[in-house]
C-alpha cells in the first residue's frame, strides 16, 4: 500500500539504491560461504571504483549532455591527491576509520577544483569538440602526474619535476611521490563495504541532484540551451556545476582505488584515455541518462572479461561481440520492435493469469 | 509611461544593417502586433530585446529600467519572456518540468538543500508543482503534466510554451509567430489562449505574425518593418489599409 503512494521515479531509485544493498548481502553470504575465487574477491573494490565511475560520468554524458573523454584524469587527480594525504598523516592518523573518509573528501575536493578548473575553458565548446580537448585535458592531466617528485622533511613540502635529488631532502626526508613510480605504501584502506557506501553516497547524490531544481535546469540547458537562457537559468553556472560535481565523484572513484593498491602509478592503462573510454562504454551501454543502467553495465561488463576467462584467446572477441549485440538490441529501431513485442508477450500472459 | 520604450535601434552584421533607427513604446496592456515581410527582420528584433543580440544603436527601456545591452537571462529577470518562431520547449522533460524550469527563479533553494533533501526542498518544490500546475490548467494541460514535452501536439506544444514563459512572471511577454504552422481552427482557439492571457495575467504582449487574420483579429497597435526599417505603425486597420504596407506585402 505504502509503495503505490510513491510516485514513479522515487520507486525507480528505490529500486536502484536497493539492488546495490541486495548485491552487498549476496556478495557477503558468498564470501562467508568462501565460494569467492581470489581473483573475484580482488575485483571488488575494482568494481565498486567502475560504478561510481559510470554514475558519475553519467551525470556529465547524460544529465548535461556534454561528452567527456576525460574522466580518468579526474580520478587520477583524486587517487594522487588522496593517496598523498593519506601516505602524510598515516603516523599522525593511525585509525583507518577516520583516515580513510578524511582522503576521501581532500580526493574529491582536488578533483572537484580540477573539474572547474578544466571545466571553465572547456564547457564552451560543443559536441565532438568539446570531447577532444577533455580528452587532451585528461592526458595532460595524467602526464603531469607522471613527472611530479614531492618530498617532505622536518622544514616541510618539497616539488620538483627533475628528479629526486634535486627536492633537496634532508637526510630523515622522504619522498612521497617518485614521478613515474608513483606512490608506495598507500594504507590499504579500501574495503568491499566502503566501496559499497560509496556507490550508495554516489547515487544519493546523483539521483538527488537530478530530480531537484538543479537537475531540472541541467536538463532543461541540455535540451535546448537558448530557451534554458531565455527563462532566466544560467548556463554556465549549470554546465559547469554538473562537470564539477562530476569530477568530484571521479575523484572520490579514485581515492578508492589508490587505497587498494601498494604501488599507484599513472600509467595509460589506469588514467589514460582507455580508461575513459571504458567509462564511457558503460554509460552509453547502460543507457545515457540512465543511473541504474550505468550501475548494471559497469557490473556486467567488469566481470564479463573474468567470467569468460576460460575462453581464453575468443575472451576479446567475444567480449566486443556482446557488446555490438547489446548496443543493437537496445539502440536500434528495429531492436526496439523486438523489446516492444517482448513487453506486450508478458503483458498478455500477466492478463491472462489475471 | 509606456511599459516597453525603444529609441533608435539598430544592429549591424558586419555590412548588413539589419534593423535601423528602430523605435517602439507599447503601453501597459496593450497587444501589439510586429508584422513584415520575411527578412524584414522581425524576429532579430525579439532577439535584440531579449539580449540574444547586443545593439550597435539606441536603446531599450522597460518599465523605467535601461535594460539596453544586458544579458538574456538579466532581461527575464526584468521581465521579458518569449517564446520562439521555431518551437524550443526541454522536449525530453515533462510537461510539468518545463514550467517548473520556468518557476526556476522565483522558487529557489540551494543545489545543497536539493541533495540533502532538507525540509525546504518538500516545501517549495510542493509550491512549484501547485503553481505549476495552476498554470498548466490556464491552458488546458494540466491532463498532459506527465507526458513528455516532445510527445505533445503541435498546438499544445506552442501552448506549453506561453505557459513556461509565463512561470517567470513577466512584465512583458513576447510571442514569436505563435501561429505558424497551425490550421485555422488551432489558430482561433490560439487568438482566444492570447486574449485570455492579456486579460487574466494583465499582461503585455508583443507577438510577430504573418497570419493576417489573427493579426487584424487581436493586435490592438501595429508597427510594420520592412528591409529593416519601419514602414508603417498605428491602429490596427489604418495600417493594414495603407497603400505602403499593401505593396510592401503584394509587391506592386
Amino acid at each position: 500500500m505504502k509503495m503505490r503512494n510513491l510516485s514513479k521515479t522515487t520507486r525507480s531509485n528505490l529500486i536502484t539504491y536497493g539492488m546495490v544493498i541486495a548485491a552487498y548481502i549476496i556478495v557477503e553470504i558468498f564470501l562467508r560461504a568462501d565460494m569467492v575465487s581470489s581473483l573475484m574477491e580482488g575485483l571488488l573494490v575494482p568494481l565498486c571504483v567502475y560504478v561510481i565511475l559510470a554514475v558519475s560520468l553519467n551525470l556529465t554524458v547524460g544529465i548535461s549532455g556534454e561528452l567527456s573523454l576525460g574522466h580518468a584524469g579526474f580520478m587520477c587527480v583524486g587517487a594522487f591527491a588522496g593517496a598523498t594525504f593519506s601516505k602524510c598523516v598515516e603516523e599522525v592518523i593511525t585509525s583507518s576509520l577516520l583516515r580513510f573518509p578524511l582522503a576521501i573528501l581532500v580526493g574529491t575536493a582536488a578533483a572537484a577544483l580540477f573539474g572547474i578548473l578544466v571545466g571553465i575553458p572547456v564547457l564552451r565548446l560543443k559536441g565532438d569538440y568539446l570531447a577532444i580537448v577533455t580528452l587532451a585535458f585528461g592526458e595532460i592531466i595524467k602526464n603531469v602526474v607522471n613527472v611530479i617528485y614531492l618530498g617532505r622533511d622536518s622544514r616541510g613540502f618539497h616539488i620538483s619535476i627533475k628528479d629526486t635529488v634535486s627536492l633537496g631532502l634532508e637526510d630523515d626526508g622522504e619522498v612521497i611521490i617518485k614521478g613515474a613510480q608513483g606512490i608506495t605504501g598507500t594504507p590499504n584502506d579500501s574495503t568491499f563495504l566502503i566501496g559499497i557506501i560509496l556507490i550508495l553516497i554516489t547515487l544519493f547524490i546523483v539521483i538527488n541532484l537530478i530530480n531537484s531544481r538543479t537537475g531540472r535546469a541541467i536538463m532543461a540547458i541540455r535540451d535546448n540551451r537558448i530557451a534554458a537562457e531565455s527563462i532566466g537559468v544560467n548556463v554556465t553556472r549549470y554546465k559547469l556545476l554538473a562537470f564539477a560535481v562530476s569530477a568530484a565523484l571521479a575523484g572520490t572513484a579514485g581515492v578508492l582505488y589508490a587505497h587498494n593498491l601498494s604501488t599507484l602509478t599513472a600509467l595509460p592503462k589506469n588514467f589514460g584515455y582507455n580508461m575513459s573510454i571504458t567509462i564511457l562504454v558503460f554509460v552509453v551501454l547502460g543507457g545515457i541518462g540512465n543511473i541504474r543502467g550505468s550501475v548494471i553495465a559497469a557490473v556486467v561488463l567488469t566481470l564479463l572479461p573474468e567470467l569468460l576467462r576460460s575462453l581464453n584467446d575468443y575472451r576479446m572477441l567475444i567480449y566486443a561481440v556482446i557488446l555490438i549485440a547489446t548496443m543493437i538490441f537496445t539502440s536500434s529501431q528495429g531492436g526496439q520492435e523486438i523489446q516492444e513485442r517482448i513487453k506486450l508477450f508478458f503483458k498478455r500472459r500477466k492478463t491472462k493469469e489475471a | 509611461m509606456a511599459l516597453l520604450e525603444v529609441k533608435n535601434l539598430g544592429i549591424s552584421f558586419g555590412g548588413l544593417r539589419a534593423v535601423d533607427d528602430f523605435s517602439l513604446t507599447i503601453e501597459q496592456g496593450e497587444l501589439y502586433g510586429l508584422i513584415g515581410p520575411n527578412g524584414a527582420g522581425k524576429t532579430t528584433i525579439f532577439n535584440l530585446l531579449t539580449g540574444v543580440y547586443k545593439p550597435t544603436d539606441g536603446y531599450i527601456m522597460l518599465d523605467g529600467e535601461n535594460i539596453t545591452g544586458k544579458k538574456t537571462i538579466e532581461i527575464n529577470r526584468h521581465g521579458i519572456a518569449r517564446t520562439f518562431q521555431n518551437i524550443r520547449l526541454f522536449s525530453e522533460l515533462t510537461v510539468l518540468d518545463n514550467v517548473k524550469v520556468g518557476l526556476h527563479n522565483h522558487h529557489p533553494y540551494s543545489t545543497l538543500t536539493g541533495i540533502l533533501r532538507l525540509p525546504k526542498y518538500y516545501k517549495v518544490e510542493k509550491e512549484m508543482n501547485e503553481r505549476a500546475m495552476e498554470l498548466l490548467k490556464v491552458f488546458d494541460l494540466d491532463q498532459e503534466a506527465d507526458y513528455k514535452a516532445s510527445n505533445l501536439p503541435y498546438g499544445k506544444q506552442r501552448k506549453l510554451e506561453i505557459a513556461r514563459a509565463l512561470a517567470t512572471d513577466p512584465k512583458l511577454l513576447l510571442l514569436d509567430e505563435p501561429a505558424a504552422g497551425m490550421n485555422p481552427n488551432e489558430t482561433q482557439e490560439l487568438m482566444k489562449t492570447i486574449r485570455f492571457v492579456r486579460d487574466e495575467f494583465h499582461m503585455t504582449i508583443l507577438l510577430i505574425e504573418h497570419d493576417m487574420k489573427l493579426v487584424s483579429g487581436i493586435c490592438e497597435r501595429l508597427t510594420v518593418l520592412n528591409f529593416g526599417q519601419i514602414l508603417a505603425e498605428g491602429e490596427t486597420t489604418e495600417v493594414l489599409n495603407d497603400p505602403k504596407v499593401i505593396a510592401a506585402y503584394l509587391g506592386e
